[in-house]
């Protein structure tokens, strides 16, 4: 009893650990598909800001100085992708996969050129991460049994980043639902004309919806590289971008599902790793690549129609062109 | 002489070769409704796409209220008072009809007080002007009459005091248009000025002060609504005197050449879209079928083409039945003696960017005689392409030109002398005359008449109630899917209008 209560216990705290990374980029590609920008290059834009994340951390020593250069690559990256995709009104597709490849390619290239590791960044010191931190009340609450374990164990003691992730939840319903600038996003993805006639600059929107992509990709690049992890490695973000993609469809492209969606795969995540190689009670031994693509295998059944309907917005992926 | 509220100067806009609008010079007065009448392609909404803002002319003067104005872009318009209501709407579907209202103006970072405010504005809005909509209605629940009402809506909102409304009937029933007509001479009485864009003479006699007249680019004429008729107005139109009903002699329906039996069809989503319909078209006549866009003539028609499957019933065709409810096959239908012009042309009629005589052949480029061996004779058809170009005065006359550099005219004709010079015996027709110019469509209704008389059947589906009944010789209407009448061809337009909203039906079942 107690085994199943710790394995369960950790397969939750991994959860949350691997959760994050999904839900920044699953609430990036949000404000960039809500406004009608496909964004399928969410993982090149958090693999090069991992890189640049752990390159700056450690020559820089801060993790702060990490993280802006993480959102400035990240953010300059999205911009590539607006100017391809508003300005000269490509293919989102492409110019979203090209972005994963370029990010794929220079990341490796730059870390051998700078630091000689085989495409990977020196450790970085802990004075250089982000560090779990207390919440207030933690140590106080400990001896409460239940509430107090829980807080101070489970739900205190994580980096900084963990719950920027997690307060970017409610903010973001705040800001598509509560804020102009969230009205205005919704309409230029669903009728980007009805946005151009009221008067509204549908270019502008689109790109301040492709900045706030390229900022959530950013921290969810530093949060791999200095947060979670410790350096950068090659493909370090391992299609987790791609797993965001599917969250964002799971969850019907709503903040709060979101949410609930990345948990959902980040815990499938987390419980692949710890059963990998034990047999599960009446199923046997699961293969890990089974487990890996469930994610996948899930929005595609959602998307067949089972789980109710995704409806994605609707000028989604359509450049605009104000009719002549 | 009552003040002015747009003037606009010699107002001049060209798109590369195109001259859209060529030294424009008009007057609208203050507090008057002013019609603007001219065929596809004259101008009209490139005119009021400069008003509005949307376009820039390259010369000219536009004055608002006596005043110069430069717009240079829709919230300059706004600003200086001008609404406009687009041909279509520019309404966010699944917002609600407040949120819609309120895009763009919304007053504050935070929509909070927004929303009280506009709330409080639509009613005051509501009681003044009888536009009554549920605020909190989704917009894609909405019918389409009520959409107009808040594209309405949104322009009063935002304080418009000139209001342009382009082409605003094309998705109305007539009860629904002339519901639109009170709520503009409600406005007008308002003091509101009202410029109403169309291509029908009807709705220009029955609602506008002032009518002016825009042919090819320029301003042909303005006259005063109750010193004109229909006649002038519409040889001013197109620069010479067209025939507004068409001349046809008496039908001589011979033998049943297409008959549908308790024909049932469901759409993706499973709803039904045509309900158990019966009907015949029978040699030398024409069977039209009318109703408000939506109600299932659509699916009809492409069931009885080959396009869509059915759930239950027959088609025959010639005494043969169609397989209608799996492997239907368009090519074997046409084989076969059935000619079908889809309604949208532009996704079923015509590849775009092929070249006119690529078009010409389409569907029937395994015939011999556009092949030789294994390959296209690209000197065949276009010597081909040519005939029916001279044959049908296809404009330009070019075999080589791109089909999407047609007018919306030329393009119809296209694909009619595709079908027709076929010789089929069944002929289905969608929309003949949708976005037309009305010289191309007295050329379409003598083309259709021509195959009547051939002794054809022609099977017509149009949401143009006076083309359905001046062209066919017996009408179906269609409501929900359901055939709910069939009347002769002098029916009154008022008996087929209730018809073509289900009214007579409900009452039949009470």
């Amino acid at each position: 009893m107690m085994d199943f209560l710790i394995a369960t216990a950790q397969v939750l705290d991994a959860t949350v650990r691997l959760s994050v990374p999904l839900l920044l980029a699953c609430l990036a590609g949000l404000y960039s598909e809500r406004a009608g920008i496909f964004d399928i290059g969410l993982e090149g834009k958090m693999l090069a800001g991992a890189f640049a994340a752990a390159a700056t951390a450690a020559y820089t020593g801060s993790a702060y100085i990490g993280l802006l250069a993480a959102v400035l690559v990240s953010v300059a990256l999205g911009l590539v992708h607006g100017f391809a995709s508003i300005t000269h009104r490509g293919n989102q597709i492409v110019s979203g996969m090209a972005i994963n490849f370029i990010a794929a390619g220079t990341t490796v290239m730059l870390g051998q050129a700078w630091f000689k590791q085989g495409g990977r960044t020196p450790p970085i010191a802990d004075a250089a991460r982000f560090n779990a931190i207390d919440l207030p009340g933690a140590e106080a609450l400990r001896d409460i049994p239940v509430i107090g374990p829980f807080y101070s164990g489970f739900i205190s003691g994580r980096p900084l980043l963990v719950y920027v992730a997690f307060l970017l939840v409610p903010f973001t319903w705040w800001v598509l639902y509560r804020t102009r600038f969230g009205l205005r996003l919704r309409a230029v993805g669903e009728n980007p004309a009805a946005v151009d006639t009221a008067g509204i600059s549908v270019p502008w929107l689109r790109y301040r919806a492709v900045i706030c992509c390229g900022l959530l990709c950013g921290i969810a690049g530093a949060y791999l590289s200095t947060a979670d992890g410790a350096g950068f490695g090659r493909d370090m973000t391992a299609g987790k971008g791609y797993i965001a993609l599917a969250a964002l469809i799971f969850a019907k492209w709503r903040p709060v599902q979101a949410m609930f969606a990345c948990l959902l795969f980040g815990f499938l995540d987390a419980f692949a790793i710890r059963n990998q190689g034990h047999p599960l009670p009446l199923i046997g031994e699961v293969p890990v690549q089974l487990m890996q693509a469930l994610p996948y295998i899930l929005t595609i059944v959602l998307l067949a129609g089972f789980i109710g309907k995704a409806i994605p917005p609707k000028a989604g992926g359509v450049a605009y062109v104000k009719e002549r | 002489m009552a003040e002015s509220a747009i003037e606009l100067v010699g107002i001049d806009k060209r798109f590369g070769a195109v001259h859209a609008n060529r030294d424009i010079h008009l007057r609208v007065e203050k507090g008057t409704i002013h019609g603007i009448i001219g065929e596809n392609g004259a101008g009209k909404s490139t005119l009021m796409s400069i008003l509005y803002g949307f376009y820039q002319a390259d010369n000219g003067e536009i004055r608002i209220n006596g005043a110069p104005a430069r717009i240079s872009d829709p919230n300059t318009a706004i600003a200086l008072g001008i609404g406009m209501v687009h041909q279509h709407f520019m309404l966010v579907e699944n917002f609600t009809v407040l949120e819609n209202v309120m895009l763009g103006v919304e007053g504050a970072p935070l929509l909070k007080r927004g929303i009280a405010k506009a709330r409080a504005e639509l009613k005051r809005l509501e009681q003044e002007y009888q536009l009554d909509v549920d605020p909190d209605a989704l917009i894609e629940e909405l019918p389409v009459g009520l959409q107009q009402r808040v594209e309405i809506l949104k322009a009063l909102y935002r304080g418009a005091e000139i209001l342009v409304l382009d082409e605003p009937t094309g998705v109305l029933t007539p009860a629904e248009a002339d519901h639109l007509f009170r709520i503009l001479e409600q406005l007008k009485a308002q003091g509101k000025t009202i410029v109403l864009i169309t291509h029908k003479l009807r709705e220009i006699m029955a609602v506008t002060d002032n009518v002016s007249v825009m042919r090819q680019g320029s301003m042909v004429a303005t006259r005063k609504t109750t010193e004109t008729t229909v006649e002038e107005l519409a040889e001013l139109m197109v620069g010479r005197r067209v025939l507004l009903r068409v001349q046809k002699g008496e039908a001589k329906p011979g033998e049943v050449k297409l008959s549908v039996e308790n024909l049932t069809v469901r759409d993706s989503r499973g709803v039904i879209m045509v309900d158990n319909a019966s009907f015949t078209v029978r040699a030398g006549e024409i069977v039209g079928i009318a109703g408000v866009a939506g109600n299932g003539q659509s699916q009809l028609i492409e069931t009885v083409a080959g396009i869509r499957t059915a759930v239950s019933g027959r088609v025959l065709l010639d005494g043969q039945v169609i397989d209608i409810t799996g492997a239907a096959d368009p090519g074997e239908l046409r084989d076969r003696g059935l000619a079908h012009v889809p309604e949208d042309r532009h996704h079923m009629g015509l590849v775009l960017a092929f070249e006119e005589y690529e078009n010409s052949i389409l569907g029937y480029h395994d015939d011999p005689l556009y092949l030789n061996g294994p390959f296209l004779d690209i000197q065949a058809i276009q010597a081909d392409a040519r005939k029916k170009i001279e044959k049908y005065d296809i404009r330009p006359s070019d075999p080589r030109l791109k089909t999407a550099n047609f007018s919306g005219g030329n393009q119809q004709k296209i694909v009619l002398a595709r079908e027709i010079e076929r010789d089929p015996g069944v002929l289905i027709i969608g929309q003949p005359t949708r976005g037309v110019d009305v010289g191309a469509i007295e050329f379409i209704h003598k083309r259709i008449i021509e195959m009547r008389d051939a002794g054809k059947a022609v099977l017509l589906v149009s949401v143009e109630l006076d083309e359905i009944r001046s062209l066919s010789d017996r009408i179906l209407v269609m409501f929900a899917g359901r055939i709910v009448g069939e009347r002769d061809s002098d029916a009154s337009e008022g008996e087929l209008g209730l018809l073509m909203a289900g009214v007579e039906q409900q009452e039949a079942a009470e």
